[in-house]
């Protein structure tokens, strides 16, 4: 298993190895599963709408329907625009979205197609809507891509009325829809009213019924996006994600934010909290303190199994970070900290979590790869490792628990329609990480060793 | 049943139909059912195509284990290629030859933004020697993304250069995925180049008298493994595989093999079609998908070389075969028989696996292929009345010499004539039509409307396809079962994998969640209780 990974780490001047990303289309599209009655529109070769399609589909078990503008020869050299247009013309024409959400390829922005103009000279029926944002495959990762689609759907339908609607807009970040229904179970219990976007509750997760709806129950509706320009106040969970997309916001309809972590872990769902009840005025109700309570309670009937354990975590930002703030606040040590993602902050976030919880000789790497994070492993150990379904082989290979958390899981069935974020979210977690470190314990201890009781 | 095709296609607007009604037929023996393929998909019409770097990179070059491939391009296409086929493989050692396995690695340049503005050779050469300092390989495969060939980088020239620099084999494939029309596109450039850089290289002699390539086979859930033992408990020479689980160590010798195996016709037949004209060996088109198949394809290697004994050999292992699976045979034939399948697979698995369905007596209602020709649906004769157009026309076609060293007449005329009085086609392809009945739907390119309409009318038991489309019929309560992957298991080549197939099949048919998709409070009527009012 990854025999010619080498231990000793050499300075690699340009390749990737097991890359801990991928490109930013999938997650401009996973976005625009979020809106309701909307068509994702991939602008670039057929391969990449099929390839994104394949991912989305394998972590989420469920269909991830969207369109491709399926670029041929002739249109790489001669521009992609009349594509587009008999696109969007078959794709109202057949398939009768609200709405498409156009995201670019590489190929469409290496050629320089202009999406403001092709879309402006379009002509689009009655009440539908088209809208777009550039995803240039060869900057940033899936998470810009997803932060880029959200914002694209504020460009082109956010309005500021004369009044406000005295909701909170949410940006949930890239999050798995048992997440989005885990905040929506918090706003409620909050009593803040709220508008979500996008929301892939209902949409990624839906249930089976017999009929194949093209466009389910769920997402964000237009309207309310439309709507969120007269929002008192944004909070963007997940300050890579969404705080650019809050500021897109502010920007265009005057709307101040308020930029915090993804909501994972004690630390980061409290400031959620606090931020709500900031909005609310009122007590946090009975039912979100007494979960607190338990997630504590629980913490401590775990800490002889988790407490000092090393963990390496790897995947998206601002995941990445949550679970190693959550690991901290288990008093484990988050020993890597890892993500392909390029971004300086990261590596400042991680650093001020080591430092504020007094961490030493922990590692964070922005823009790294797994083929790393496996040679630090070799180099010294790790007690669990954490993240998406890729580092599957890592963990085989030097024989250490494996959680998965994060984005793509594709080799296991569930996770998606569970919630990593809130208390609930954490207990999970704390479920999930004990039950690993227990198994792999009585998986491995020595006959005479083999306790009943734990 | 036309009307039932009418009734589909009905919905498009005047332009669509004017395309799509080409590629959807009813079969009708008494027509001549051709049946357009291999021509653009129509933007905004949801395909399930993907591209030339798919075909290229991720099914032909893909399973090669020890070739180490570099994509060339942002970081996505390598990642989404990135063990996500099931193409097995593992490291092994041959007479001292050791091939490597590189199938758990994925490695790229991930080309940021100054690398499409200034260029990105240089971070393509500094990719390559990171990889050669790192892995050591024997060859290195570099594989080109759209904006690479948007940018001009010349990945031949450095290909050349790497080979100098290191000693090594270095290969470049420009399959940038905008060329051609789906992945077809991409298996071509990789035949072209295995031919003009693979085949051929070696000289290691194969032992025994009987020796074959498989060409084709991709190993799928261990598919490979499993023919390979079929044909050598029958004494025959496995000289490669091309490529599931194969190497560059065995490919490079393919050319010294006595015949070619064909299982995919169509991402190989170029390979095939090459090693006839530049080395003289005959390629015979096998299905070792079913059982009555498998046996007519082990039948036609021993006709081929015409020897008894080891025609009597192969007899004695499709006995013994058959004997294994009899009883399991007889129970699924008892459950699956008369049901009723879709398939719309790539470019031979829809026809392979209807000779697998008959063999349970189940019958295809419709099938489809997503990036076949004409003549993987209407066999090779259509091949000349096949006009080229501007997508085929940007398709290098190469036209390749009787290699003075190697090339070998390996049949007389006469036993050619003696092959085909016995049946025996030597280096064509029927295609799939023939061996499916009237009435059936056949529609290339099947898209999404086209899926969820024809499945609403045709409710057939299971549909087998792919991910994209798997939960969307799944949704509508028929079963999908995937037959790029197997959904994970396999193999189902062979006769013991025809009976692992049919269990799966067997399996998701009988699983107990499809009898709770109504809640019971749906299935009452009427709501039972008292009238309003009333006591």
């Amino acid at each position: 298993m990854l025999n010619y990974t080498e231990k000793e780490v050499a300075n690699r001047k340009a390749l990737v190895i097991n890359p801990a990303k991928t490109c930013q289309p999938v997650g401009a599209m996973y976005a625009a599963l979020g809106v309701h009655g909307c068509l994702p529109h991939s602008h670039g070769s057929q391969g990449c709408c099929a390839f994104h399609r394949m991912f989305l589909t394998r972590h989420f078990k469920d269909p991830a329907m969207a369109a491709s503008s399926s670029f041929t020869e002739g249109a790489s050299v001669f521009g992609g625009g009349s594509n587009l247009k008999t696109a969007v013309k078959n794709i109202f024409d057949l398939y009768d979205p609200e709405i498409i959400a156009v995201h670019t390829t590489c190929l469409s922005e290496t050629i320089g197609d202009d999406l403001n103009a092709l879309i402006t000279d379009m002509t689009i029926p009655e009440g539908k809507y088209v809208v777009h944002c550039n995803t240039p495959s060869y900057k940033g990762s899936h998470v810009d891509g997803f932060t880029n689609m959200v914002s694209g759907f504020i460009r082109y339908l956010a309005k500021k009325g004369p009044e406000t609607n005295e909701k909170v807009c949410l940006l949930p970040g890239f999050v798995n829809p048992g997440d989005m229904r885990e905040y929506r179970r918090i706003m409620n219990l909050m009593k803040v009213p709220f508008i979500m976007l996008p929301d892939t509750s209902g949409v990624m997760d839906t249930p089976m019924t017999g009929k194949f709806e093209m466009y389910p129950k769920g997402g964000t509706l237009i309207n309310d996006i439309k709507d969120v320009g007269n929002c008192m106040a944004t909070i963007a969970l997940g300050l890579k994600v969404s705080e650019p997309s809050a500021a897109v916001l502010e920007k265009q309809c005057d709307i101040p934010y308020q930029a915090l972590p993804l909501p994972i872990g004690i630390e980061a769902t409290d400031k959620f909290v606090m931020a709500l009840q900031d909005i609310s005025k009122d007590e946090v109700p009975y039912a979100l303190e007494e979960e607190r309570g338990q997630l504590v309670d629980i913490m401590v009937d775990i800490h002889p199994y988790t407490f000092g354990k090393k963990v390496a975590i790897y995947g998206d930002p601002d995941t990445v970070l949550g679970i190693a703030s959550f690991a901290l606040e288990l008093g484990m040590i988050p020993k890597y900290v890892l993500t392909g993602t390029p971004g300086a902050a990261f590596e400042e976030r991680a650093r001020e979590l080591f430092e504020k919880f007094g961490m030493e000789g922990c590692m964070a790497k922005e823009a790294g790869d797994l083929y790393l994070l496996h040679q630090w492993i070799k180099n010294e150990k790790v007690d669990l490792l954490i993240g998406g379904t890729h580092g599957k082989f890592i963990a085989r290979a030097e024989d250490i628990p494996f959680v998965r958390m994060g984005f793509p899981i594709i080799d296991r069935y569930v996770h998606s329609y569970m919630p990593l974020v809130g208390y609930k979210g954490a207990m999970r977690m704390a479920e999930l990480v004990s039950n690993a470190l227990l198994d792999y314990r009585d998986r491995t201890c020595e006959e005479k060793d083999m306790e009943m009781v734990l | 049943m036309d009307s039932i095709r009418e009734r589909v296609l009905d919905k498009y607007s005047a332009r669509v139909y004017k395309n799509r009604k080409d590629h959807v037929i009813t079969l009708d023996s008494d027509k001549p059912n051709a049946v357009a393929a291999n021509t653009r998909a129509i933007p905004g019409i949801i395909t399930q195509r993907g591209c030339c770097y798919a075909g290229c990179k991720g099914v032909v070059l893909g399973p090669i284990k020890d070739a180490l491939i570099i994509t060339h391009g942002p970081i996505g296409c390598g990642f989404y290629t990135w063990g996500t086929r099931r193409n097995k493989a593992f490291a092994d050692e041959v007479d001292g030859e050791r091939a490597e396995s590189y199938i758990e690695y994925c490695l790229s340049t991930d080309m940021q933004e100054p690398d499409i503005v200034f260029g990105g050779e240089k971070k393509l050469k500094a990719a390559i020697t990171d990889a050669v300092e790192l892995f050591h390989p024997a060859a290195v495969f570099i594989c080109s993304t759209c904006p690479v060939g948007l940018i001009g980088d010349d990945i031949h020239a450095i290909a050349k250069w790497a080979e100098k620099e290191y000693n090594i084999k270095c290969i470049g494939f420009s399959c940038e995925g905008y060329k051609g029309v789906s992945q077809s596109a991409g298996h071509h450039i990789a035949n072209n180049q295995l031919i003009r850089y693979v085949i051929g290289v070696g000289d290691k002699e194969p032992v025994k008298k009987f020796s074959v390539n498989i060409l084709g086979e991709y190993n799928i859930g261990g598919d490979g493994w499993e023919i390979e033992k079929l044909l050598k408990r029958c004494g025959i020479e496995i000289v490669s595989v091309i490529p599931g689980g194969g190497s560059y160590r065995d490919i490079k010798n393919a050319h010294l093999a006595a015949l070619n195996l064909v299982q995919c016709h169509r991402s190989i037949n170029y390979v095939a079609d090459m090693m006839l004209d530049k080395y003289g060996i005959d390629w015979i088109k096998v299905n070792f998908i079913g059982i009555e198949s498998c046996k007519q394809s082990l039948r036609s290697v021993g006709e081929y070389f015409g020897d008894e004994g080891l025609k009597a050999r192969i007899e004695e292992v499709i006995a013994d075969e058959v004997m294994n699976i009899e009883e399991d045979l007889a129970f699924l034939k008892g459950k699956l028989k008369g049901k009723t399948a879709a398939l719309y697979v790539g470019g031979s698995r829809s026809h392979h696996y209807q000779m697998l369905l008959k063999d349970f007596g189940m019958k295809t209602v419709l099938a489809g292929y997503e990036f076949a020709h004409r003549d993987d649906y209407e066999g090779r004769e259509v091949i000349p009345d096949i006009k080229p157009d501007a997508d085929s026309k940007n398709i290098e076609s190469i036209e390749v010499q009787p290699d003075p060293k190697y090339f070998r007449v390996l049949l007389t005329e006469e036993q050619r004539e003696a092959l085909k009085e016995k049946g025996i086609l030597l280096n064509d392809y029927p295609g799939m039509l023939k061996d499916m009945e009237d009435g059936a739907i056949i529609c290339d390119d099947l898209n999404h409307y086209e899926t969820e309409e024809f499945l609403k009318i045709l409710k057939p038991d299971v549909f087998f396809s792919g991910i994209k489309d798997k939960f969307v019929v799944q949704k509508s309560g028929i079963l999908s079962r995937q037959m790029h992957s197997y959904d994970y298991s396999g193999p189902y080549a062979g006769f013991r994998g025809a009976i692992t197939f049919g269990n799966d099949l067997f399996m998701g048919l009988s699983v107990p969640a499809w009898s709770y998709i109504k809640a019971p409070w749906k299935r009452v009527p009427n709501i039972a209780g008292s009238i309003g009012g009333e006591k």
